[in-house]
């Protein structure tokens, strides 16, 4: 157990110096959530004069965008560079060393957290000094930044299947956008109950993203609501369950044919 | 045979600096006669590419000046790039299009009718052996295809001067001595002018009817192959013991002859004093002392003994260290440096 | 004088300019047809004008949002802007990629004149948003857009190829510059802020704070809001909105010939 944990610190440590490494993958990863939340924050604000709508300010109610944007980007760039590890060989050289392969998986899964960690403190901070106010206060704010590095562990982990699966760097990167259309048809832009069209509301409702948005926006707009909080973190959960089972599966097959 | 300045390259005084780093051509002469097979032979970081760059118009000289095919590369440009053609060191393929129709575009770019088109691909197809190729993406060719197609793309418009930048590197050797062949049948029955650049001195040696070497960007000896050798004048003779105890005795009697030189393992190589004629008197040296000899080779000067003699330096090390991927442009500029 | 130079002073510059770019183009639109990841570019506009007049359609609802066309064609006119700068940024990045990989030489070496090539880049880029612009408004049309205006969509046309000159040419300068992939966000994030600081979810009487300010400052916006004129046959502020394009296209031109200048003389 311990060398594994050798192991995974090694390769997790790789990851992070890999990721800090790139600064247009930092610019990525930090300035654009935050340009597109100004823009939406800012282009939407009428949107709070839709009756029912249940936040006075539309700064607060589209804090989760950044957030879950975020943990996309790490994953896209995760299992981008997981793909191109196996494309160099470099995979395939650290099977022929005492290194155990779910090591490999630990260490990639752990920049990722390590990265949503950055990029849900360094939002929060942002979002504070622009004026969102945080209902559920300090604890809600621990729990925001957990969610968010929650929700960046389980695409991370779909970003790992999708890398495992192809080998290559290209086709995760051009994965992109699924992962936009996950946010964008969910309830990232309007609650559910004010999207007008039925089908959109539907595909909503059924997009695991819009419970993660809602979990996450509950801290900020409501404070403290439970099933928003179940739904959220439940949902978090089971997509790191599916995902991680998923990806395991994934690194044995690609062992196999190794 | 004059000088036809329209067939011709002329170059005088021409250099290009860099913003950062060393003058990468410093100043160099050359005239390439029409029909001629010039060959420029340097290490990597010699200057060669840039040349070659200036002289098509695809980077301007910082100073002096240069004509090709009676074109002043900086003022005329598009006069020049209609006369020439330029297969360089990057095949520059694009994986998506099949071999017939990036033919179908360089035909279009130099502006071939449209009825024109479609016969000079074929015709140039045949030539280089791509015409089963043809149709497929150029992504699935092996390197000497693309070198061929390359070569292909250069001949589209019937250029009277054709300029080969290192045109088969990382080559295997059937691939190459099919390259020569094209290369030389161009010259000697199309009468195109072709200036080629290389690290090979065989290739040099074998193709160029004169050769110019390049190092840290000056021209440090021209001629033909043969003029060149003759500077240095005198052949190596290269002996191999059986046993290799006797290895020091053997250089002991080479010694009387000549200076000794680089030779393979356990042989012994001098150059000697009196040309190939003290061949006799070495086998007579060498069987008065009682040595049994594997081989014994005469060689001719080589043109890394040009390159040694004018520089200090072997061509061959700094070849090995390219092929081995040590060597670079900073290991040219470094050792330019020293000088 | 005989043979091909012969034949290079007869075709001369002018022959020479367009055969270059009809070459250039040809490869283009060549690539962009014969692979399967030409809809890539077409994915987001298509994509985010689903999304919002899909999610967002409550929005025209909002008090003071006076849109007769509906807000299907109100994001509809900001979606083909945002397809056709697009399409010019997506130019910049073959642009750029053509560069690194040094087939953009093959180019250089052969054309007479080249700024036949920038030309060519061009009108593929035309092509490309043509074809784009055309799935896209079928897509608006499936949806339910309703169009109002008949022959004032010609101006929405014409704005529309206006926009995509302008970004090819801003595109074509900056990859020329680059001549890498680096180009490739130096490209996209003018590109997608002038898209998006712009009214694009609202009209411009509706937007406040910051956005407000930049967006009244923003070439887009005079655009954007004579296109949605146009659309519900209503045209406002037309003629300035076709002056602020064409002053684009003037700007940009020379900065793509900048570019070009740039590569020749790296080499």
């Amino acid at each position: 157990m311990r060398t594994l944990l050798t192991q995974v610190s090694y390769i997790a440590r790789r990851s992070i110096l890999r990721t800090l490494r790139q600064p247009g993958v930092m610019v990525s990863a930090i300035l654009f959530p935050l340009m597109f939340f100004a823009i939406l924050a800012s282009g939407l604000d009428a949107a709070t004069s839709i009756p029912g709508f249940p936040a006075g300010s539309y700064l607060d109610f589209a804090f989760a965008f950044p957030l879950v944007q975020a943990s996309l980007f790490g994953a896209v760039t995760a299992g981008a560079d997981l793909a191109r590890d196996i494309e160099t060989g470099f995979f395939d050289r650290l099977s022929l060393t005492p290194m155990r392969p779910v090591a490999l998986l630990g260490g990639m899964l752990s920049g990722v957290i390590a990265l949503g960690l950055i990029q849900g403190c360094v939002f929060l901070a942002v979002g504070l000094l622009a004026g969102v106010n945080i209902q559920s206060g300090f604890p809600g704010m621990v729990l925001l930044v957990l969610l968010t590095v929650l929700t960046a562990l389980g695409f991370g982990g779909l970003g790992a299947i999708l890398a495992l699966r192809t080998g290559s760097g290209e086709a995760v990167e051009s994965s992109f956008p699924l992962f936009f259309v996950a946010i964008f048809f969910s309830s990232i832009n309007l609650p559910r109950d004010l999207i007008e069209s039925d089908w959109f509301r539907a595909v909503a409702t059924l997009n695991p993203v819009s419970y993660l948005v809602e979990g996450i926006r509950s801290l900020v707009v409501t404070g403290w609501d439970l099933q928003a909080l179940i739904l959220g973190f439940g949902c978090a959960i089971g997509i790191i369950a599916l995902a991680l089972a998923g990806a395991v599966a994934s690194l044995r097959g690609r062992m196999a044919h190794a | 045979m004059g000088l036809d300045e329209r067939a011709g390259i002329v170059v005088e005084n021409l250099v290009r600096e860099f913003r950062k780093g060393p003058r990468a051509v410093d100043g160099i002469d050359l005239r390439v006669e029409p029909g001629e097979i010039y060959g420029f032979l340097g290490p990597n970081g010699a200057g060669k590419s840039t040349t070659v760059l200036m002289l098509t118009t695809l980077l301007p000289p910082t100073s002096g000046t240069a004509r090709v095919a009676g074109f002043d590369v900086v003022r005329e440009g598009p006069r020049v790039r209609a006369a020439i053609g330029a297969a360089l060191q990057e095949a520059a393929l694009d994986p998506l299009l099949t071999g017939r129709e990036h033919l179908r575009l360089q035909a279009a770019l130099h502006g071939l009718p449209r009825n024109e088109r479609k016969k000079r691909g074929d015709e140039l197809l045949e030539r280089v052996g791509l015409a089963e190729a043809a149709d497929r993406r150029v992504r699935g060719y092996s390197g000497g295809m693309k070198r061929r197609l390359d070569l292909a793309l250069a001949l589209v418009h019937r250029p009277r001067i054709l300029f080969l930048d290192e045109p088969t590197t990382g080559l295997d050797p059937q691939s190459r001595s099919a390259l020569w062949e094209e290369v030389s049948s161009l010259a000697r029955d199309e009468g195109v002018t072709v200036f080629l650049t290389t690290q090979y001195l065989e290739e040099a040696d074998v193709l160029a009817d004169r050769v110019g070497i390049i190092d840290c960007g000056r021209i440090v000896a021209e001629g033909t192959p043969e003029e060149l050798k003759a500077e240095i004048g005198r052949p190596s003779v290269e002996a191999t013991p059986i046993e290799s105890k006797d290895r020091d005795t053997v250089a002991r009697v080479l010694s009387s002859f000549g200076e000794e030189i680089a030779a393979q393992p356990n042989a012994v190589a001098v150059r000697l004093d009196h040309g190939a004629g003290d061949l006799a008197d070495v086998v007579r040296a060498l069987d008065a002392e009682g040595l049994r000899i594997a081989n014994l080779r005469l060689d001719a000067p080589s043109l890394d003994d040009i390159f040694l003699a004018k520089t200090g330096r072997s061509l061959e090390g700094e070849e090995e260290s390219t092929e081995t991927g040590q060597g670079s442009s900073r290991e040219g500029a470094r050792a330019c440096a020293r000088f | 004088m005989s043979g091909p130079a012969m034949r290079g002073s007869a075709r001369g510059a002018f022959g020479g300019f367009f055969s270059v770019a009809g070459a250039v183009a040809w490869r283009q639109v060549y690539r962009f047809f014969t692979n399967p990841a030409f809809l890539t570019p077409a994915f987001f506009p298509v994509f985010f004008f689903v999304a919002f007049a899909g999610g967002l359609s409550r929005v025209g609802q909002v008090p003071g949002f006076d849109f007769s066309a509906g807000y299907t064609a109100f994001q509809f006119v900001w979606s083909l802007l945002q397809a056709v700068a697009l399409g010019g940024a997506f130019t910049g990045f073959s642009i750029a990629g053509d560069f690194e990989s040094g087939f953009a030489r093959r180019f250089l070496l052969a054309a007479s004149n080249r700024r036949g090539i920038v030309l060519g880049y061009a009108m593929a880029s035309f092509v490309r948003v043509s074809v784009t612009g055309a799935l896209l408004t079928l897509v608006a049309l499936l949806v339910g857009m309703r169009i109002y205006g008949g022959v004032d969509l010609f101006g929405l046309v014409g704005l529309a190829v206006l926009v995509n000159v302008a970004a090819t040419m801003f595109g074509a300068g900056v990859a020329m510059l680059f001549r890498t992939q680096q180009a490739g966000p130096v490209i996209r994030t003018p590109i997608f802020l002038v898209l998006f600081l712009a009214p694009v979810f609202v009209p411009q009487e509706l937007l406040a704070g910051w956005i407000s300010a930049v967006a009244a400052v923003n070439p887009m916006t005079f655009i954007l809001e004579a296109g949605r004129g146009f659309i519900v046959g209503q045209p406002t502020g037309a003629a300035f909105a076709f002056g602020v394009a064409i002053s684009l296209v003037l700007v940009l031109v020379p900065w793509a010939l900048f570019g070009l200048r740039q590569a020749e003389k790296a080499g």
